[in-house]
């Protein structure tokens, strides 16, 4: 049990500092709430309102970006860990597929996808 | 521990290694040159070639690679051959058709190598993961393909139905691989072909071979799952139809012929009674809903839901005989349904998009070529002797009879007659019937000579079918 100490009292800390920072502006700041101020976001979006918008297709393209990029974080890391025992054929493979992606980020650069114009 | 990947595996692969290098070499040509319209189609003509070069010089040794995931030469080549020679023919359409729609965009010939490399993926599936990638390749590039003429308000239409519809039967198809994945413990399609006798008895094995049926059939465009392919073909750029019903139409099959092989057809028998109902199906209603028809790309899209009841007659019979037809079929399929689609991408204009039926009224007159060449392709697709068409029914329906399905082949056969009607019609339109079809457009060199190619090579199939029988009976 002896050497859960250290981690109770790391919890306090944890706890308790939390606790005092999420209060402690309530009684140290000053308090002139206005409308906008109370509101969720603060730059002035409307926190609720219809879900039916058009928005710029520039976003999808943004997203389809991150997509791929995702996709190859999730392949790269466990790739990364096991690379040595994969040698050679993985390290071949793994080329392989980032040239193919790269290819991909080659046209979409040169094709203006990533000018937010 | 070492992946079982060797240099000899991508040697192998053989053509699709040689199209989707193709594929990326286009991507890269088309960010790095301006104005690259005329480089781009003759490099997509030269990838085509030497893939369908690259195909023929493989076809004679059978194997496997990737660990038994990857067939390659044999089956997989002949079906390589065929994909390489459809879109061959299309791309060699293609620049003319686009030029008069005014969406000449480059990205088109990415997009067709990328679906031909998804279709020899599928023909080339020895695994059912493997054969779900193929699909995705190619009906991802084939959702945008239908949607190329993004300007028309048909061509978006068509792309969205395509892309709800493909995506709703996709994961049937998933579902079904995971339950046949549940009672066999293994995605591959030659352990699926050889324990389906051994799980034939379990319902989770049939429920997930009935799944992967949906999906199969609804990529096969044969009824009840065919609701999409009239205004999918209508809407869809002229030449991408032609793709779609002879290319995709032809890499679903060669798939359906793998998974649902001999073996596991003798041995799931419910299956394959649904099967033999759904093939008398799609030729009564196909062939019937193609006679109402008025204009021309639909009556085609019906008569293509017939021909995939037609050629579902030869996987059902699931011996040589029907296997063979079902090869020579597409290959004799291919061939006329991208010469039919090819003489209407002709005739089209930037003004009569949708040629209908009269449109073609006394055609002969003023288009001679055009004229003789679309009867040829009619009369094929008939199935008049001496065109390939002929034989491809032949050799299907004498499978059906082989293997104990007489009811079927007669269906089959009094539905060709009943097609006649409509096919014929054609040719009575453009031949005997008067009329001033001056508004449709004219062919170019290169798009009359490759017309004429496929209309020689139906008549040298249709006179000489067995050096291709020769070639398929290898196969198996």
């Amino acid at each position: 049990m002896e050497q859960y100490i250290p981690i109770a009292i790391m919890i306090l800390i944890g706890v308790v500092a939390g606790v005092v920072f999420a209060n402690i502006n309530r009684f140290l700041g000053p308090h002139k709430p206005t409308e906008e101020k109370l509101s969720t976001y603060e730059s002035g979006m409307e926190p609720v309102r219809t879900a039916r918008e058009r928005f710029s297709v520039k976003f999808y393209l943004v997203a389809m970006l991150f997509i791929v990029f995702d996709i190859e974080i999730v392949f790269l890391y466990p790739w990364a860990v096991v690379f040595r025992q994969l040698a050679p054929a993985g390290i071949i493979g793994m080329i392989v597929f980032l040239v193919i992606l790269v290819i991909g980020l080659i046209y979409e650069w040169r094709k203006g996808g990533m000018d937010w114009r | 521990m070492n992946l079982p990947i060797t240099w000899n595996d991508v040697l192998a692969l053989g053509p699709i290694a040689v199209v989707f290098g193709g594929t990326l070499l286009l991507v890269v040509l088309e960010s790095i040159v301006r104005k690259a319209s005329p480089l781009m189609f003759w490099v997509t003509v030269g990838v085509l070639a030497v893939a369908a070069g690259c195909a023929l010089a493989t076809i004679g040794v059978a194997g496997t690679a990737f660990g038994g995931t990857v067939l390659t030469g044999g089956y997989a080549s002949y079906f390589a051959l065929v994909f390489s020679a459809g879109a061959l023919l299309v791309t060699l359409l293609s620049p003319a058709y686009l030029l008069k729609r005014a969406t000449a965009f480059t990205e088109y010939y990415i997009l067709l190598l990328a679906a031909v490399t998804g279709m020899m993926v599928m023909a080339a599936s020895n695994d059912l993961v493997v054969f779900f990638l193929g699909l995705e390749t190619m009906s991802v590039a084939f959702y945008v393909l239908a949607g190329f003429t993004r300007q028309s308000v048909t061509s978006n239409e068509s792309a969205m139905k395509y892309f709800l519809l493909g995506a709703f039967a996709t994961g049937f198809l998933l579902y079904g691989m995971a339950l046949v994945y549940g009672t066999l413990g293994s995605t591959s399609i030659a352990m699926l072909r050889s324990s389906a006798a051994a799980h034939a008895g379990e319902p989770l094995f049939l429920v997930g071979l009935g799944l992967l049926l949906v999906g199969f059939v609804f990529k096969v465009a044969a009824v009840p799952f065919h609701m999409w392919v009239p205004d999918v073909y209508e809407g869809a750029p002229t030449m991408v139809s032609g793709l779609m019903s002879t290319g995709g139409k032809s890499a679903a099959f060669a798939a359906f012929l793998l998974v649902f092989g001999a073996d596991v057809l003798q041995s799931a028998a419910p299956i394959r009674e649904v099967m033999a109902v759904l093939a008398a199906l799609s030729m009564i209603v196909g062939n019937i809903l193609a006679i109402s028809q008025t204009s021309v790309k639909r009556m085609l899209a019906y008569s293509s839901v017939a021909h995939a009841g037609y050629i579902l007659t030869g996987v059902i019979a699931a011996n040589a005989d029907g296997a063979n037809g079902v090869m020579f079929y597409l290959l004799a399929y291919t061939l006329m349904n991208v010469g039919a689609f090819g003489v209407l991408s002709i005739l089209e204009t930037a003004s009569v998009e949708n040629v209908r039926i009269d449109d073609l009224a006394g055609l002969s007159r003023t288009r001679p070529w055009l004229a003789g060449l679309m009867a040829l392709f009619m009369f094929s697709l008939t199935g008049i002797p001496p065109f390939a068409g002929f034989f491809g029914k032949y050799y299907v329906f004498t499978g059906a009879i082989g293997a104990g399905y007489t009811w079927l082949a007669i269906v089959g056969v009094i539905m060709s007659v009943v097609s006649a009607y409509y096919y014929l019609r054609l040719v009575v339109v453009m031949y005997f019937q008067e009329g001033s079809p001056d508004q449709v457009g004219t062919a170019t060199g290169i798009g009359l000579a490759s017309l004429v190619l496929p209309a020689i090579a139906l008549l040298a199939l249709g006179l000489l079918p067995s050096t291709i029988v020769n070639l398929t009976m290898q196969c198996f």
